[in-house]
Formats: structure tokens, C-alpha cells, sequence
């Protein structure tokens, strides 16, 4: 009798609680896996909602209480600092409790291990789970497996929606604008799942984009970002409105990718003279961490043009942001 | 449904003047330097409509402008996953320091407190203001938290099975009104 009236009880409240996804939110996911799944508007979006919590970032206070009680799980199967820190940041500054789950990449790997490890994270109870994996498509085998919502927060060479996300809003910070701008990328595009998804988010937003790098470090298939491609650093940056600078591996020498990173370096490092070819008001990006005098000029990186330091700033607001719509689109348990 | 339409036109205007007079009474310096330090500051969206017009009304009575700021309560809200409408934000934008600052708190329906109480966290969470008082156009009673305010534009008794909603034609109502609205059935619309 007394089940009777929980379930009676659990049933009003149902009824009560707005379905999510339901509240006319203009984004129609539950899980970030991708910018490529993204709209325009729903990239609009979530850089509007990341404006809201930049204003928070600077305030006396940089907290508000809306992730009470909600657990976010921050699991990193590859090294990382930035990326981790930004999220757990952000999650803090929501109020949630935040968990950093991490294991050596190289024990373990995708298939049946990371099924084991969704259930082990599901039964733990969690709200919002935030994954980096050295596979392809790991954030997507977790979120198909969760009913929680899932943030990719980088899968092999795939795929870095937050990054991207923070790029544009960086960008967009300083332009007051996307449409339109010609954006140029340099570097090892072939491995950088930062530069496929802003390559992908870029078109989206009818942006024009160039990318730069020996032939041995573009990725096949490399029409379907829709850019133009060079070998030849100044040609690529001749009037663009930002140059994005991907750091270069050191072990991608030793694999023959190139011959040394001194050759690198020689042909691909962006200097001081390089930017009197882009156009005046040209701003540099570089998703960190950087390797000064490898692709990236020291005074370079440190110059007034370089917002290196407000990409990372905008990181944290930029995660917020997502935790915080992709709570909402959740199915709150 | 619209049930009734007790505020709309000219008499809506004059409650916002009555209201205006009030605020720059119980402020006298206002209209001296100190005036600096009083800022209005909106609950977005009604909220903030509703300082816009009270600011423009003190600057025209007093002559000088007051600051005029609005507030997202969005992620202070006690009850965000069982709210109907949109929780989109929009960026709080308050020009004035505040710490040590006079802040007048704007909304236009005062009904169980929950929003101001919200508020009030967003607020502090921006500084330490000297003094918050709070205006509201319609205070329409059923308090669930210990908040009065300090400037009501009109008291309304109402049911729980009513609501107010106030139109302004920053939204593109084609006049401002007070309504009173009989609530669906079961739950908010």
C-alpha cells in the first residue's frame, strides 16, 4: 500500500517536470560528439549562451548554483592538461561535482573495455560524462551506450567540438563576426582533430578556410572540408583574417612525415615577417601547447596579435556553456 | 484566456510616473552626484523593460540620467528543470560597480518571491551593493519567501489559478496592459 502512494507520488511529479528538449531550445542534441552535426544556428547558439557565462568568468563571484547536485564525470584515457582543467573549471564554476577519471591509454582499448567502463560510469550515477580517448569514435560507442548526455573532449584524430566551439568564439569575440572570414590553417592537418573540426564548423558558418602543411601531413579526402589547400606558408596566409597554428608532434619526424623539425621549422614555423602578408588586423590562434620556434615564432606567439591567452580563457566559458544546455537537453534521470 | 485588463494606456504610464516620483523621493541626492552610485537594474526581459522606462521617466522628472542595468536570474532559479519556458540565456549588463552601489531591483509581477530571491544571489554574486530595494509594477500577493517590496506600481489580489502577464510594446503588443489570465486547467502554459 505504502509502494502505492510512491509510485502515485513519482508519477505527479512526472508529470510535472518539462520533458527536455521540450523547453524550445534551439539545439537538438543530447550528446556534443561533433561540430559536423551541428547547424548553424545551433553553433549561433551555444556561442550566445557562452557570452552569458564569459560575463559570469568575470565576475567577483565566478560561480553560480545552477549544477548543484549534479555529478560530472571527466574521464581522460589520453593525456591532457588544458583541456581537462578548462572542464573541470567550468564544471566547478557551475556547481557541479566534478570526478577526473583516468587511465594509461595504452591499456586500454576501444571495443569491450569501454563498454565496461560506460557500465562501471553509469552505475556510479552520473549526470554528464566528458570523454578523451586516443580512438575514433569512443565518445560516440560511450554515448551510445549512456543514457547521459556525452561530451567528446577529443577521439583520436576524429573530432574536438569544444575546441573548435572556443575557436570560433575567440574569433568571433574579435571580429564580431564568422560569416565571411578568411581563416587559414597551418600545419599537421592530417592528425589534428582540432583542425577537422573547424574545418567542418567553418563551412557550416560560410567561412572561408585555407589549410597548410607538407603533403604528408593532409588528410585524405581533403575536399569534403570544402578549402582550399597549400604547401607553400605564404601564399596560404596572404590576406586572411586569422591563422590558426597546430602544434606539431615531435615524434612525427621520427615516423618520416618530414625529414626534421628544423626542415619543419624552416618552411612552416609562423614569423614575425609572415604576418606583414595577412591582412592588417589579422589575429593568431593556436590551440596549445605550443612549440616556440617549431611552428610558432616566439614573439610571434607573444605579440598583441596572438590570442592564444583568450582562447583559453574562452574555453572555460565556452564548457560551461555546453554542460550547461546539454544538462537541460539531458534526460535528468 | 484573458480575463481582465485591470492597467492599460495612459493609466499604465501614469503608475510608471507615480512610481518614478517615489523612487527619486526616498533617493533626494539622486539628483546631486550621488545619483552615480543608484542604478536600476531590470530581471530580464519584463524586468528590464520596465527599468528602461522607469530610468527614462527619473532623468526626464529629475534631469539627470540614472544607470539602468539587466540581470539574467536564469541559473540562480530554484525550480530551472521544472519551468516551462526557455532557459536561454541572455549576458547581464550592469554599467556601474557594485560594490557600494544603490540598487533598485526591477521586475514587473511580484507573486511568491522565488525570482527576487534569485536575484538577489545574482546580484551579490556581482558585489557587495550598499543597499537593494525592489520596484514592482504589479504585486499580485501568495509571497513564499519573507520579500516585500519597496515600490509597487499596483496591488492585484489574484488566485493561484490566474496569472498576470504585463505586455509592453518594446515586445510588439500593440499597448501596454496589465492582464489578468485565467491559468489552463492543469499546469502553466
Amino acid at each position: 500500500m505504502g509502494d502505492e502512494v510512491m509510485v502515485t507520488q513519482e508519477e505527479k511529479m512526472a508529470s510535472t517536470i518539462e520533458p527536455h528538449g521540450a523547453k524550445g531550445l534551439p539545439f537538438a542534441h543530447t550528446d556534443l560528439l561533433d561540430t559536423a552535426e551541428l547547424t548553424g544556428a545551433e553553433i549561433s547558439f551555444l556561442l550566445d549562451q557562452s557570452e552569458a557565462f564569459f560575463e559570469i568568468n568575470k565576475r567577483q563571484v565566478k560561480k553560480v548554483p545552477t549544477l548543484r547536485g549534479v555529478t560530472i564525470m571527466d574521464c581522460f584515457f589520453e593525456p591532457s592538461t588544458r583541456t581537462r582543467s578548462s572542464f573541470e573549471l567550468a564544471g566547478k564554476r557551475l556547481s557541479a561535482d566534478v570526478i577526473n577519471f583516468s587511465a594509461a591509454g595504452s591499456s586500454l582499448k576501444k571495443g569491450e573495455s569501454l563498454r565496461d567502463t560506460a557500465r562501471t560510469l553509469a552505475a556510479m550515477g552520473t549526470d554528464l560524462i566528458v570523454v578523451r580517448h586516443p580512438a575514433a569514435g569512443a565518445a560516440a560507442s560511450l554515448a551510445e551506450e549512456l543514457a547521459v548526455p556525452v561530451i567528446n573532449a577529443g577521439d583520436g584524430c576524429h573530432a574536438h567540438p569544444t575546441q573548435a566551439l572556443l575557436d570560433l568564439f575567440t574569433l568571433r569575440r574579435a571580429f564580431g563576426r564568422l560569416e565571411g572570414l578568411k581563416v587559414a590553417i597551418i600545419g599537421d592537418i592530417a592528425h589534428s582533430r582540432v583542425a577537422r573540426s573547424n574545418l567542418l564548423a567553418m563551412r557550416t558558418l560560410g567561412m572561408e578556410t585555407r589549410i597548410c602543411a607538407p603533403p604528408t601531413l593532409l588528410p585524405a579526402a581533403v575536399e569534403r572540408y570544402g578549402c582550399s589547400v597549400f604547401h607553400h606558408l605564404p601564399s596560404a596566409i596572404a590576406g586572411v583574417d586569422a591563422i590558426m597554428m597546430l602544434r606539431i608532434q615531435r615524434e612525427r619526424a621520427s615516423s618520416g612525415a618530414f625529414p626534421s623539425l628544423r626542415e619543419y621549422a624552416r618552411n612552416y614555423c609562423l614569423t614575425r615577417a609572415h604576418l606583414a602578408l595577412a591582412a592588417p588586423h589579422c589575429v593568431i590562434l593556436h590551440p596549445g601547447p605550443i612549440n616556440r620556434g617549431v611552428e610558432i615564432a616566439s614573439d610571434v606567439a607573444d605579440s598583441p596579435r596572438s590570442l592564444i591567452l583568450d582562447q583559453v580563457t574562452a574555453g572555460v566559458a565556452v564548457r560551461m556553456a555546453i554542460l550547461y544546455v546539454l544538462w537541460q537537453q539531458g534526460s535528468g534521470q | 484566456m484573458e480575463i481582465a485588463r485591470p492597467l492599460a494606456g495612459e493609466p499604465f504610464e501614469r503608475t510608471i510616473s507615480r512610481m518614478a516620483h517615489e523612487i527619486i523621493e526616498a533617493h533626494e541626492d539622486c539628483t546631486h552626484e550621488a545619483c552615480t552610485k543608484v542604478v536600476l537594474v531590470g530581471i530580464r526581459r519584463r524586468g528590464s523593460h520596465l527599468a528602461h522606462r522607469l530610468a527614462r521617466r527619473i532623468a526626464a522628472i529629475a534631469g539627470t540620467p540614472v544607470a539602468v542595468g539587466t540581470l539574467d536570474i536564469t541559473l540562480y532559479r530554484d525550480d530551472l528543470r521544472r519551468r516551462a519556458d526557455s532557459p536561454e540565456l541572455v549576458r547581464t549588463e550592469i554599467p556601474i560597480d557594485m560594490n557600494g552601489a544603490v540598487v533598485i531591483l526591477v521586475d514587473d509581477v511580484l507573486y511568491t518571491g522565488r525570482s527576487v530571491r534569485a536575484a538577489l544571489e545574482g546580484l551579490i554574486a556581482l558585489g557587495r551593493p550598499a543597499r537593494i530595494e525592489l520596484a514592482v509594477l504589479v504585486d499580485r500577493g501568495h509571497r513564499e519567501l519573507p520579500i516585500r517590496a519597496d515600490y509597487v506600481g499596483k496591488n492585484l489580489p489574484t488566485t493561484p489559478a490566474e496569472t498576470i502577464r504585463v505586455r509592453f510594446t518594446e515586445d510588439g503588443e500593440t499597448e501596454d496592459a496589465v492582464c489578468v489570465l485565467a491559468l489552463p486547467a492543469e499546469g502553466e502554459a
